[in-house]
């Protein structure tokens, strides 16, 4: 998997098409323009308070699925206070549907770690770790591979290009926790204890790694800062749409001829998209898409239909805008066993601390379960609204709202499904077209 | 200490990505490390690796149990991850699940009688455009996992 394709492409330019194992390297990332934004800021000794203020004009809104506004976030690091300072990218990248991070580290390394050394220098961080998803092993290995080149050049380490600037970076892995990408497991991860998301307030800028100020960002959003910089927040802004700055890295996965990362501006129509993925597998009928991973909220076909991809446009449209990751579904998709499947998940994800999280998604998939499996009962679909109602808003961190916001929309939109299965003790579309529906697609064919 | 001087090199080298009196943090990857020269984490390994770092067993074990690539018990040679998560299973991750079953002559969570292979269920690996994928020993991460490809990367594991 590579870029599969791009419209106006700034992260992706120079390296699309590329199969990911070659162009990754220092000598190829400098030749098509890489450090040359960190080496003239240093050498220029340009105000960090003027990058932070280039990052707000650019809009960039946190790409990991949030959406906050990045140059707000670096603005909250106290860059006076004396001591370590972190900056930590957010690699961990495992919510179903979103691989866009996994092609990034792949394919342009040293553009996150550019990234990485400029917000450190703007944020006045010393230090720096990049936390990456431990199933995807050789990319992790990769990255280290790129730091080592890094430090040799001199491009991160101890008095960056004789600036007197001095920024460490290392690679920390994953070993298997979805719920490590919530920005607080992480740090607890990093400094080697379970994965259980922490209370805020404090917020990692005022208590973070080590209980020091430190700024997590997602992996796109650090590898776009050189970009931003080099052509100015204002263009980057007007390459997009007002309160959407900038290009996005979708994921487009599930049932499209050609699934994969496409970089396109955002607001573009989501048809669009569609068509540059090669449309719905097979030439069938789109029934419905869940657009920004896994804990977004499913639309059905008529509404993702209409939608621009962006925060306003998708928000709007009922669900959220997330990671960008697109999980498209065709009329062979049953809706029961797809929300089956991702209450799975969030029940085996759950880290156990909260426990409306921990008892609730379990009772949301052996509900979910029954259902799929011809033994749901009438009084069902008001126990999965009253359990997933209790979650939402009950817990420390956002799993909880995340196992909710499928069932409920699962629901909202698809009730008849629900309703058919608990009464006909089976599904609506048959097995073995659920069955063909899934069998895998040739690749390009 | 249990582990070969390659690997406690490795663990030296872990330790010093974090500041002084950090060296907690080097857990996650000391245990990877000590489970890929042993192929699992048996408690004494845990201690060990504890040990090494000056923190208690039971922090070690924490993390151990915590994270679901560690395994706490034997399994074969080859442990294969297969993801069935939604877009995997949109993409023929169910019919991947059947075929292997099949093939190898176990059910998801098992092990083949001669040792040599372990079928397990995986979450989200975040690699759904290469779907369904398959990661083996925690290490290879395969991209479409059609019979043919199956057939493919289960005879490089010799």
């Amino acid at each position: 998997m590579a870029i599969m394709g791009t419209i106006a492409p700034i992260l992706t330019a120079g390296w699309m098409g590329a199969n990911g194992d070659d162009g990754w390297r220092l000598a190829d990332y400098v030749a098509r323009g890489g450090y040359a934004m960190l080496r003239q800021i240093l050498e220029n000794r340009r105000p960090p308070e003027e990058i932070i203020a280039e990052v707000k004009t650019s809009v960039l809104r946190g790409r990991g699925g949030a959406g906050f506004p990045t140059g707000l976030k670096w603005s909250f690091m106290p860059r006076a206070l004396s001591g370590d300072k972190y900056v930590v990218c957010n690699t961990d990248e495992g919510e179903p549907g979103t691989f866009k991070d996994r092609d990034i580290t792949r394919c342009n390394p040293h553009a996150i770690i550019e990234g990485m050394a400029i917000a450190a220098y703007a944020m006045g961080a010393n230090r720096g770790y990049n936390y990456i998803h431990g199933e995807i092993w050789e990319i992790y290995k990769r990255f280290e591979e790129a730091l080592d080149e890094a430090r040799q050049a001199g491009f991160i380490g101890q008095n960056i290009l004789g600036s007197g600037f001095s920024f460490e970076l290392f690679a920390h892995h994953g070993y298997g926790a979805y719920v490590c990408g919530e920005e607080t497991a992480l740090l607890e991860s990093i400094e080697g204890k379970k994965g259980q998301p922490r209370f805020k307030p404090p917020f990692p800028a005022s208590f973070g790694l080590f209980g020091r100020p430190t700024t997590i960002n997602n992996t796109e959003t650090l590898a776009s800062i050189p970009f931003i910089l080099k052509m100015g927040g204002e263009a980057y802004l007007n390459a997009g749409k007002p309160n959407n700055g900038g290009s996005k890295v979708f994921s487009v996965s599930g049932h499209v001829n050609r699934p994969g990362n496409y970089e396109i501006p955002m607001g573009t129509p989501f048809t669009q998209l569609l068509e540059l993925a090669g449309g719905v597998r097979g030439g069938r009928k789109l029934k419905a898409v869940i657009p920004g991973g896994s804990s977004s909220p499913v639309l059905p076909a008529d509404r993702i239909m209409e939608c621009t991809l962006d925060y306003d446009s998708i928000s709007k449209a009922g669900s959220m805008f997330g990671s960008g990751a697109l999980i498209v579904m065709d009329e062979t998709t049953c809706m029961v066993k797809a929300l089956e499947r991702l209450s799975w998940f969030y029940h085996e994800e759950s880290c156990g601390q909260c426990t409306p999280c921990r008892e609730g998604t379990g009772w949301l998939y052996q509900v979910v379960h029954r259902i799929e499996n011809g033994e749901g009962r009438p009084d069902d679909l008001e126990t999965l609204a009253h359990v997933a109602g209790n979650i939402g808003g009950r817990t420390i961190c956002a799993l909880g709202d995340a196992a909710a916001m499928p069932v409920q929309s699962f629901i909202q939109h698809f009730r008849d499904e629900f309703l058919y299965h608990i009464e006909h003790k089976t599904c609506l579309v048959p097995k073995d077209v659920q069955w063909a529906g899934s069998d895998f697609h040739r690749f390009g064919n | 200490m249990m582990f070969s001087a390659e690997t406690l090199r490795k663990f030296n080298r872990e330790v010093a990505k974090y500041p002084a009196g950090r060296e907690r943090s080097a857990v996650m990857a000391c245990l990877a490390l000590a489970q890929e020269e042993q192929g699992w984490l048996s408690p004494e390994a845990i201690e060990a690796v504890a040990n090494y770092l000056g923190i208690a067993p039971i922090a070690a074990y924490e993390v151990a149990s915590f994270y679901n690539m560690y395994d706490l018990k034997p399994l074969g040679k080859y442990k294969l991850t297969l993801c069935t998560n939604l877009p995997c299973a949109l993409s023929g991750a169910n019919h991947a699940a059947a075929y292997l079953k099949e093939k190898l002559g176990i059910a998801l969570g098992e092990t083949t009688a001669d040792g040599r292979f372990t079928l397990v269920e995986g979450e989200c690996m975040g690699a759904c455009g290469d779907a369904p994928v398959m990661l083996i020993n925690n290490r290879h991460l395969c991209a479409r996992m059609v019979p043919e490809e199956i057939d493919r990367v289960l005879e490089e594991c010799a």
